[in-house]
């Protein structure tokens, strides 16, 4: 844990010392209070969003340049599977949840979650299922030769997935970490929903929770029914690979179209699971610094209700190029469209709540707002993919890369960034550098849109997604190159980032209690919270509980509804 | 404004602020997720009925009559177990907590001699076709669920024997048992699929 020191006077002996190590160590291994958890689940998502991100460089470089040698055909599939199952699993998640974890029993005035040890218990889990599916690359075979990690794209078509095309462990590494971590996720999921409607203190009532509770509520809710097929697919691709069952076996009457079902039914609101959270976020962070009272709050809670609902019914906008019926295209098309109605709905308030405002650009609003654009443009070719010819033609192409790269990096990514510069004081009680954050904002912001832009491009030439290397004469050599300097960019403003976070921890500016002027209850407590939180039972009468402290004059509650 | 006297705000009323119990917004939660789960299993099922490219078809089952009756009472007795600790009556409690988790076992033991008879005289097994791989993973996912409920329903007998379990318990013996009632309800749609739709 680089992110905690422990006051060790100089006069310690050495072995007291490595006790008082231990005694550390320890504290964090057996800790059931949310705060910690919280912090070990940021850490861990931080640490493998380093190395998924290793892995997209490596492949970058792999594709800057037509017929390249530097990753074996056989790595590059294995980074791929990795970047893909990393971002989402390891590094999504958990960061999603680890945030939810530290900040929702604070923002509803509550001392620690509904089942503290279930709480870690899921953290545990997922801890754990991510190291396996990371042990994979030394495990089995792997230190004879490339590693048995899985290699068989992060979606893992059935049949491909079979024993007779997958020999070895590499696919079971992947399925079974997932069920490992899907239990994490359900537990997390589970402790969240019953935090936020039995924990909340009193005259909290659900319209005066704030919107990240909200989404997080919203988020989990939707966990519990799309986590819980891809682990019940799992299961079956278990069935099927170790106790040669049929789920998926062409050659015994079993239809691999079933798998790419079930596993979009999790995979598309696995999408919504992890952009909800960072619509909490922004919908946080964009009132602070515009001055602002959130604008629409009840049809912001409505619209994300919607889409989670809306969410569900999509799945197959995956499969149009499968052949399904005209009207199964039809349905599927109709209500991947019908998304863009309640996000649309979303990204008007936002602009709403910034309109008239006094905007602070610090870096945490710096990124919300280009989160603002870069999610709207995300929408945009979303809906170009809905349209199933539109899909036919650039189905599996670098297209469709560029498009969720646009969501889950330009948007989820940009969204856990501006949630760490805003919180990091309170968690901390640090001030990161706003010098070094810009840096990081406008670096990265240059390396997403050279990086990504120029996808959608390669895409509409007809490069496919998944392939190791091509031809030097189709015309993508200099986009290609391009699309790899980009991901340079990135990289340098990501290790900026990471240096920010340790510098501001041991030499920050000392934050205060509230350091943005900001209105939830998570910002009346001292930084970073004692592990009670709150000395007293808060006590809440409108959506703003600090600002009618703070302007005991002209209280929200006068005015709401 | 500043016409309303501070006193005529409607202030919440302090003393009816109530929360829904925790462990029972826990364990809904818990059973939506695992409702998931079986309905992946039901629709692989029901997709897959009459798909098998080899024999034996769903004719050689025999329908479960007996184990569903008992399985279904225990959601009756575990009622009358639930009753009897809200108001205090604790070796009635015990009693009904026996009786329930009796026809718990009676439903495993039974299933354990349905799949013996399947398995070793009729060899017909997981990997043997289609059929064979859908009834067992359905099945057996139920009867997983009922192994872990069993294993809830022991901790508390265990700790009724040795009379740690109290009136102010019921609460949270309640909530088990909403989870009971769960895996009953589930089996009358894997029943329902298996036994009569898919046969």
């Amino acid at each position: 844990m680089a992110d905690q020191t422990l006051p060790i006077p100089g006069s310690l002996g050495e072995e007291q010392q490595r006790a008082g190590m231990l005694e550390w160590l320890h504290s964090w291994v057996v800790t059931v209070d949310h705060k910690k958890l919280g912090i070990l689940y940021i850490v861990y998502a931080l640490f493998f969003l380093l190395v998924a991100g290793a892995e997209a460089i490596a492949m970058r470089i792999q594709l800057a340049v037509p017929n390249n040698h530097f990753l074996s055909p056989e790595l590059f599939n294995e980074f791929f599977t990795m970047h893909g199952t990393t971002m989402v699993f390891l590094v999504g998640m958990t960061i999603i949840f680890g945030i939810g974890n530290y900040l929702v029993p604070l923002m509803i005035g509550a001392r620690d979650m509904a089942f503290p040890r279930l709480n870690a218990f899921s953290f545990w889990l997922s801890a754990f299922g991510g190291l396996f599916l990371y042990f994979s690359f030394i495990g089995g075979f792997g230190l004879y030769g490339m590693g048995s990690a899985p290699d068989v794209t992060w979606w893992a078509y059935a049949p491909l997935t079979a024993k007779a095309f997958t020999p070895g462990h590499n696919t079971d590494y992947w399925a079974i970490a997932l069920i490992v971590m899907g239990f994490g996720t359900l537990g997390a999921a589970i402790n969240i929903l019953a935090t936020a409607f039995s924990m909340r203190c009193r005259g909290m009532t659900l319209m005066r929770m704030p919107l990240f509770v909200w989404l997080m509520v919203v988020t989990s809710g939707l966990t519990l029914i799309t986590i819980t097929p891809l682990t019940a697919a799992q299961v079956m691709l278990v069935i099927d690979r170790f106790l040669g069952g049929h789920f998926f076996d062409a050659q015994a009457g079993g239809a691999p179209v079933v798998w790419m079902h079930f596993f979009w039914i999790f995979g598309h609101p696995e999408v919504y699971v992890l952009i909800l959270p960072a619509f909490g976020i922004t919908s946080e962070v964009i009132p602070v610094f515009s001055r602002k009272a959130i604008f629409g709050y009840p049809a912001m809670v409505a619209a994300s209700v919607g889409i989670a609902f809306v969410s569900t019914t999509v799945w197959a906008h995956h499969m149009f190029t499968v052949g399904m019926t005209s009207v199964g295209n039809t349905f599927f098309v109709l209500s991947t469209m019908m998304v863009g109605i309640p996000t649309g709905i979303k990204i008007f308030n936002w602009i709403a709540t910034m309109w008239g405002g006094k905007i602070r650009f610090a870096t945490p609003m710096l990124f919300c707002t280009a989160f603002l654009f870069q999610f709207l443009c995300a929408g945009l070719t979303g809906i170009m993919l809905s349209v199933a010819p539109w899909d036919w033609q650039l189905h599996n192409s670098y297209f469709v890369i560029a498009h969720f790269h646009y969501t889950l990096t330009g948007s989820f990514v940009f969204c856990i960034f501006a949630a760490i510069y805003y919180w990091y004081p309170k968690v901390t009680g640090r001030m990161l550098s706003e010098t070094l954050g810009k840096w990081h904002f406008w670096l990265f912001l240059i390396g997403f849109h050279v990086t990504f832009d120029t996808m959608h491009f390669v895409g509409i030439l007809g490069m496919p997604r998944s392939i190791y290397t091509y031809e030097a004469d189709r015309g993508w050599n200099a986009l290609n190159m391009v699309i790899s300097l980009g991901g340079f960019i990135q990289a340098i403003a990501v290790l900026i980032f990471a240096w920010n976070l340790i510098y501001a921890y041991l030499r920050g500016k000392e934050a205060g209690n509230d350091p943005w002027d900001a209105w939830t209850l998570e910002w009346s407590t001292p930084s970073p919270p004692p592990a009670y939180n709150f000395a007293a039972d808060p006590v809440v009468r409108s959506r703003r509980p600090l600002w009618d402290i703070k302007h005991p004059q002209d209280p929200d509650w006068k005015y709401e509804r | 404004m500043s016409t309303v006297p501070v006193s005529a705000v409607p202030i919440f009323a302090d003393e009816n602020w109530r929360l829904p119990s925790r462990g029972r917004v826990g364990m809904l939660s818990l059973i939506v997720g695992e409702s998931a789960i079986f309905t992946i299993f039901v629709v692989a099922y029901i997709y897959y009925i009459g798909r098998s490219l080899t024999g034996p078809s769903p004719k050689i089952l025999d329908v479960p009559i007996f184990n569903t009756v008992c399985l279904l009472s225990s959601s009756i007795t575990i009622i009358l177990a639930e009753h009897a600790i809200k108001h205090g009556f604790m070796w009635r409690f015990a009693a009904w907590w026996a009786l329930t988790m009796a026809l718990g076992i009676e439903f495993l033991v039974g299933t354990g001699i349905e799949w013996k008879d399947l398995i070793v005289n009729q060899h017909f097994t997981i990997s043997t076709n289609l059929f064979g791989t859908t009834f067992y993973s359905l099945v057996g996912l139920h009867a997983t669920h009922v192994v872990v409920g069993m294993v809830g329903l022991s901790l508390v007998m265990l700790f009724t024997l040795t009379g740690r379990v109290k009136q102010e318990h019921a609460e949270r013996i309640e909530v088990l048992a909403l989870y009971w009632h769960f895996v009953d309800a589930v089996w009358v749609v894997v029943f329902t699929v298996v036994y009569i739709v898919g046969r």
